[in-house]
């Protein structure tokens, strides 16, 4: 790679603050192809998991720690919600409309989506050092005084720098790679522990998680996490600037330096 | 063109015809091997031939977990039913003694066996799970007879594709390929934790698949048929449950 001008390679180029950016650039390019392709992939499968994950959850609000649950034993938690199957004691005098048919299906169908586009994020992401360059924070941002120095800045004490535009803060690099390397795999991991079948094959997927009942509680839990991340994502690129990063990861480039040109 | 976007093409063009040529060569081999489920059609047929395929070929012989007799959960959940056909009535007033179990279709002996029948083959018992697909699930000891011991007695023939179960209850049957079929935990069961199925279990007979979710193993069973063709029954994809908007294949 170090053979190569810097100008051929799309991240080297712009973000990474070791390398020589070439001046002469008039636009900064910021998201490779592949990162935008997948992001936005994974945004719809998102949404369709979410919303067909919680019909499921709707036929049985209860959760569980351990190995079995049922109505007839005692819940972790329960959620203070109806039930769309009059199983569930839930003190509501109505059952809501089953369903779980469609949200199954959809649930499924778009796991494997989001599964195999994940892979192919992390695997070209390691290919090209996209998680070492960008995402992996280096021993500079790791200092107090830089941790401090962000969350000043997050707090609106200090004035706001255009450093955001091209790169990441410390903040930022340990929140994604949260998300990409504990967050998403936990969640597939507790997905597959509830497939009786994956079970089968692999019974450790389920008997390191606790049981099937934690697994199902983890995988509820974690789900809740990456929503919250997703309402502080994108209230913080509402905050940063919506159409500018709205723009750089459907078009790759950010506006600001576009207009300078 | 730059050799950036030269580059980033060419990229692109090979990862979308490595997808493509990936896709359409899966599909030929899914075929080939029987991967492709009865309801691989329609909106998420797709996502239905992926989990189907991947653990055909992943679950070929593996077992549902077993558990320890302490395992046992302290009372098996009986989860409702529809109301109880007369007929159903009728056969539980007379403690189940005339119950029948016809096994028909591509066999080379068509038999109609009695619950006491069943009993008398070497029982075997699992200490299995059930998983229901809302989410709740037990533990209990299932008592009866390997679907592939009657299969066997009844002269099944190697050709047939699928397993068709029935219970008494209307509306009410599922299909199962050969390999579950022959699987060593496929039991027609009689039996829980020791005594007879109760009906709220699906007592006096209940299949048992612990690889898949509850709604497989229909309760109140009265007909097996053997068949390689799926477009005999129902709207032909392979049991009630796609009709009703579920998966055939349930292992998930």
């Amino acid at each position: 790679m170090s053979t190569l001008p810097s100008a051929q390679v799309p991240l080297e180029a712009s973000i990474a603050s070791s390398s020589p950016a070439a001046p002469t650039v008039t636009s900064i390019p910021r998201h490779s192809v592949l990162v935008r392709v997948t992001h936005w992939i994974i945004t719809l499968s998102f949404f369709a998991l979410v919303v067909s994950g919680a019909e499921i959850v709707i036929s049985h609000p209860r959760f569980y720690w351990g190995e079995t649950g049922n109505v007839l034993t005692e819940p972790l938690f329960k959620l203070p919600i109806p039930a769309s199957r009059n199983l569930v004691p839930t003190g509501y005098g109505y059952v809501l409309p089953d369903q779980n048919g469609w949200s199954r299906a959809l649930h499924f169908q778009t796991a494997w989506v989001l599964v195999l586009t994940g892979l192919l994020y992390v695997i070209s992401g390691w290919i090209a050092a996209h998680f070492r360059r960008d995402l992996l924070p280096t021993k500079a941002d790791l200092s107090w005084r830089n941790f401090a120095s962000v969350m000043r800045h997050h707090a609106g004490i200090e004035q706001s720098s255009d450093v955001h535009a091209e790169s990441y803060n410390v903040l930022q690099r340990l929140t994604y790679l949260s998300v990409i390397f504990i967050l998403f795999p936990l969640v597939v991991w507790t997905g597959l522990a509830m497939s009786p079948a994956f079970d089968s094959a692999l019974p450790a997927t389920v008997t390191l998680l606790g049981g099937r009942q934690s697994a199902r509680t983890i995988h509820f839990i974690v789900s809740i996490a990456l929503v919250l991340f997703l309402f502080v994502h994108v209230f913080m690129v509402w905050r940063a600037g919506f159409w500018s990063r709205m723009r750089a990861m459907i078009i790759g480039q950010t506006s600001k330096h576009q207009e300078g040109k | 063109m730059t050799d950036l976007s030269r580059r980033k093409l060419i990229v692109t063009g090979l990862a979308a015809t490595a997808g493509v040529a990936g896709v359409g060569v899966a599909a030929h081999l899914a075929q080939k091997y029987g991967l492709v489920p009865p309801d691989h059609g329609g909106l998420y047929g797709s996502g239905e031939t992926l989990t189907y395929a991947s653990m055909r070929l992943l679950t070929k012989h593996s077992l549902a977990r077993e558990f320890s007799r302490s395992q046992i959960s302290k009372r098996p959940l009986q989860n409702e039913v529809a109301p109880f056909s007369e007929e159903f009535k009728r056969f539980w007033a007379g403690k189940f003694v005339d119950w029948q179990l016809t096994v028909d279709g591509m066999v080379e002996r068509p038999t109609t066996f009695s619950v006491d029948q069943l009993k008398s083959y070497p029982s075997q018992s699992q200490i299995t799970e059930v998983v229901c697909e809302e989410g709740w699930s037990y533990i209990a000891e299932w008592n009866g007879v390997p679907l592939s011991y009657i299969l066997n007695l009844v002269g099944a023939d190697p050709q047939a594709k699928y397993v068709f179960y029935f219970s008494i209850e209307p509306d009410w049957w599922e299909s199962i390929d050969m390999a579950d079929a022959m699987h060593p935990q496929t039991f027609l069961t009689y039996g829980l934790n020791g005594d007879d199925l109760p009906v709220g279990n699906g007592g006096p007979l209940r299949i048992r698949l612990p690889r898949q979710l509850g709604y497989k193993s229909v309760k109140f069973l009265n007909r097996l048929t053997v068949t390689d063709d799926v477009k005999k029954f129902g709207k032909g994809l392979g049991s009630i449950s796609p009709e009703q908007g579920y998966a055939w294949y349930a292992g998930i």
